[in-house]
């Protein structure tokens, strides 16, 4: 066997290394119990409830009858994310939720973790070179270059990869993987087992990854750049998968300074920074109602914050965030305070967060009087993101829509320009990493139809 | 509350719940046990000459998520000495002086049997069982199921048995036989006074695919052993009611055993013909204590049923058990779908399609589709009725039933997973009156169209 790449690991001392996993692996006999309980459904729900169109019952039915193998093959020939997506997906919504079992009154069947029995199990053993080793193309002599290293260009990748194509990957920040490796919580999945994914599909063909490398426009590339007029030149297709910008910040009085963080930089800061540190901090807002807002207060509750607060400006009922992770996040002591603003945040003397002013909310507005102050030393801006899709109108012909989001054929995820597709939160706004995957599929089929031309 | 007591051969026993001639009856401390728990009576385990066991005796096998559906063994009967069994059984009868005590006996020579019969009767046995059946190791020394599969040797022993012998005589039979009729009637013709069946079925029950050698191993090899378990109940109603409904055997009380795990299975085989059932696996597998249920589960249906003894079910199901040819072939019923209840899970639509006659219908497809699909007639309508149960995803619908393919074989009934859910209601038949295959016959009119030519030709003749 070829020994692993060589990817950036991940340094000691992360915060992250200290949480638990919220759904332990199965054993082997865990599984198979689990197994047995699916009803093996036909036209089942579970499977049209997944974005990839994993043919679940089969793979279920594979761990039953100790066919481990098949059943990795099976998710993952839909899914080549289907490692992670194990453990990430909120299978809840997805597979889970369309369960039969849910409307017996039963306990839907475990999918995620299922899922990942199969393929942890399996990929332990030689990792998918050596699942798909007679598969695997030989070279075919074309060049694809990949903007991003989240899961959208690495899915895409992976199955390029296999075709025998020669794959390039730029990405600007330090380590690869996107927020697989520096978004998710850590107590569904950790960075270095998202980096074992990475290094798994490395292993499938010729994949290089330039990590410190921003795609730039214009003619002129210094050093850590690559111009997109070059890719265009040198590589036979090109893939954005750009996902999305920096935290949006609110606009609250004294907002920007030390204590307040963009909640996706917070949990990147948790997953992979030996230098951040919550000493001192024993109160904590979390502004936002979103998924990333109720994940950031989860594992802020879960690092031992003693008081963390998640502030939405509208009801209970209109925060996007998951029932589910909700539920989860205030069982381990995240508080929910709806219809409220951030409207100040006090800081003292040498500029350290003290308080924050919430108003009171109505229609999503504070209500001008209804101040009140509460301490806190952390405050999480979890209320969106923005977009990183500039770059993409340097190819020429890729257009944006009126929200920033990359303009793609829908079935094939083609851009405007003939040689160029695009997938994942650039293209869809921000959804789950098996929308990634299935985008990032999407855009391979035809990608290979066209370099096949 | 109905009154379980029994009469068997003139034995009285306090309920017709026996434990089998097995481990669970192996000793004196277990049948007293067994006895506190509530069994009526018990079947020593098997008494002869002692063997030497090996070690690693059993294997089971499993379905899906249930242990132990069924059970294979390959032990031997009695590995303590004679004198030591003896004296429990003595101790035993002393102290449960109202509870059945039968002796299973398994020996070679008319002298071994003379004074074997002699020693179980001087400590109290009030029955003997012959073991017939055993199918693993013992029938190799000629003992066993090697007697049970012969009919004139079963016959010969049974006689010798019962002229020796002052109290009632059992014959367990062996289900290795071709027909069980063949050692039924010689059991009867021996003399016997009852008959017990069925005992465990020659199996291997699987093999160890890593190692290449069947399972129960012992170090490198394994050995045939006797299958028994809730797997071979089936086999073992069979038997019982070919014995019961038998000329010769149908005389003679039986006791019943294969499977049985609850009062259910008891009643069951009660219905089809046992005066007594015998259980082992089930003791195997969760203890004595499951004959609390039994009891009170019997009970209770005697009671639902106004019935006022055992001996009023004894047989009540037997005179509807008839041959194929007595069947009514208008007989008419189709499956039916309660939309209120049915999850969506489409396991009737997949068993319909491939394993019976491609009926039910998944709703929202194009003729077209469903003719793809594999249907062959496709009806009128085929209503959307949404799943109404809560928490599911819009677009799943309950599959629809085309009655004019639906051959009412139950199939669907029996996959799907939610009880109750498809039911099989009668329509008219197609006949308009009650008409067997035996009626066809009589009346010269079991010739089908599109049989062979040559039968129609030998028809023509008739």
């Amino acid at each position: 066997m070829r020994p692993l790449p060589v990817l950036p690991q991940l340094p000691d001392g992360r915060l992250e290394e200290g949480f638990a996993e919220s759904k332990p692996a199965y054993n082997e006999a865990e599984a198979v119990t689990e197994a047995n309980r699916c009803l093996y459904c036909v036209d089942a729900p579970c499977v049209k409830s997944c974005p990839t169109g994993i043919d679940i019952p089969e793979f279920i039915r594979k761990i039953a009858t100790g066919n481990v193998k098949g059943a990795a093959r099976t998710i993952l020939a839909e899914n080549i994310l289907g490692y992670s997506c194990a453990r990430v997906c909120p299978v809840e919504v997805l597979c889970a939720g369309g369960c039969v079992y849910n409307a017996w009154g039963r306990q839907p069947i475990a999918i995620g973790r299922l899922q990942r029995f199969a393929t942890e199990t399996t990929l332990a053993q030689g990792g998918m070179r050596a699942l798909y080793a007679s598969k695997i193309k030989p070279k075919t002599g074309k060049r694809v270059a990949l903007v991003g290293a989240g899961p959208a260009s690495l899915a895409a990748a992976a199955l390029l990869a296999m075709e025998g194509h020669e794959c390039v990957i730029f990405e600007r920040k330090q380590y690869a993987g996107g927020l697989n490796t520096l978004g998710i919580a850590p107590y569904k999945l950790k960075a270095n087992d998202a980096m074992k994914e990475i290094a798994w599909i490395f292993e499938l063909g010729a994949i290089e990854l330039r990590t410190g490398t921003s795609v730039v426009s214009g003619d002129i590339s210094i050093e850590g750049t690559v111009t997109a007029k070059s890719l265009l030149r040198d590589f036979d297709a090109v893939f954005l998968g750009l996902g999305l910008g920096p935290d949006s910040a609110l606009g609250a009085k004294n907002e920007a300074g030390p204590g307040v963080y963009g909640a996706v930089d917070l949990i990147e800061k948790i997953k992979s920074d030996p230098a951040m540190t919550l000493k001192g901090v024993t109160h904590a807002l979390v502004i936002g109602g979103g998924n990333t807002a109720i994940d950031i207060a989860h594992e802020l509750a879960l690092l031992n914050v003693g008081d963390v607060a998640m502030v939405y400006r509208r009801g209970r009922e209109d925060m996007s965030a998951y029932a589910h992770e909700i539920e989860y996040g205030m069982k381990h002591g995240v508080r929910v305070l709806t219809e409220r603003v951030l409207t100040e945040v006090v800081r003292d003397a040498s500029g350290n967060v003290t308080h924050g002013k919430l108003a009171r909310a109505q229609g999503g507005k504070p209500v001008p009087g209804t101040e009140e102050t509460v301490p806190c030393q952390l405050i999480a801006m979890a209320i969106g993101q923005s977009r990183a899709t500039e770059v993409a109108t340097a190819f020429d012909g890729v257009a944006l829509d009126s929200k920033g989001r990359v303009v793609v054929d829908p079935t094939t995820h083609r851009t405007g320009n003939a040689k160029v597709w695009s997938g994942g939160d650039c293209v869809n706004g921000g959804k789950e990493v098996v929308n990634a995957a299935q985008e990032a599929k999407l855009a391979v089929r035809d990608m290979l139809r066209a370099l096949a031309g | 509350m109905a009154d379980l007591e029994i009469t068997f051969c003139g034995v009285k026993s306090p309920n017709p719940f026996w434990l089998a001639s097995a481990p669970p009856a192996n000793t004196g401390g277990q049948v007293m046990r067994a006895f506190d728990a509530g069994w009526g009576g018990a079947v020593w385990k098997t008494l002869g000459d002692p063997i030497t066991n090996v070690s690693s005796r059993f294997g089971g096998i499993d379905y899906a998520n249930a242990r132990m559906m069924g059970l294979n063994n390959i032990e031997l009967i009695t590995d303590r000495p004679l004198e030591v069994n003896l004296k429990e059984m003595y101790e035993v009868k002393k102290r449960y002086p109202k509870h059945t005590l039968v002796a299973s006996l398994m020996v070679e020579t008319r002298e071994n049997w003379r004074e074997i019969i002699k020693k179980v009767e001087d400590v109290g046995s009030d029955i003997l069982e012959l073991n017939f059946g055993c199918p693993h190791g013992m029938c190799e020394r000629g003992m066993g199921s090697a007697v049970g599969q012969e009919p004139k040797v079963l016959e010969e022993i049974t006689r010798w048995v019962v002229e020796d012998a002052k109290v009632p005589v059992i014959v367990k039979l062996t289900p290795n036989t071709g027909d069980i009729n063949e050692p039924a009637e010689a059991a009867a013709k021996g003399g016997a006074h009852a008959i017990s069946l069925i005992n465990t079925i020659k199996s291997l029950i699987g093999v160890d695919l890593e190692k290449m050698v069947p399972n129960p191993r012992v170090a490198t090899k394994s050995t045939n052993g006797g299958y028994c378990g809730p797997a071979v109940k089936p086999i073992a109603l069979f038997m019982v009611s070919q014995v019961a409904k038998n000329e010769l055997s149908g005389k003679l009380p039986i006791s019943g055993i294969g499977g049985i795990s609850n009062w259910r299975d008891a009643a069951e085989f009660i219905a089809l013909g046992a005066t007594s059932v015998q259980v082992c696996t089930a003791v195997m597998h969760y203890g004595y204590r499951i004959v609390e249920d039994m009891i009170e589960g019997l009970s209770d249906f005697l009671d639902s049923k106004g019935m006022k003894s055992v001996e009023e079910l004894r047989g009540k199901a037997l005179d509807s058990y008839v041959e194929w040819g007595d069947l009514d072939l208008d007989y008419n019923i189709k499956a039916q779908i309660n939309a209120d209840t049915c999850i969506g899970c489409n396991l009737c639509y997949t068993a319909c399609m491939d394993g019976a006659h491609q009926c039910i219908h998944i709703p929202g497809r194009t003729k077209e589709q469903s003719l793809a699909a594999g249907h062959y007639h496709i009806p009128d309508s085929v209503p959307l009725v949404p799943v109404k149960v809560a928490g599911i995803p819009a677009g799943r619908h309950v599959p629809v039933v085309d009655e004019h393919e639906c051959i009412g074989c139950n199939l669907c009934a029996l996959v799907c997973p939610v009880p109750g859910t498809i039911t099989m209601v009668e329509r008219a038949g197609s006949l308009g009156k009650k008409e067997t295959w035996n009626d066809r016959v009589a009346q010269g009119r079991d010739l089908n169209p599109g049989s062979l030519e040559s039968t129609v030709a030998k028809r023509a003749k008739r």
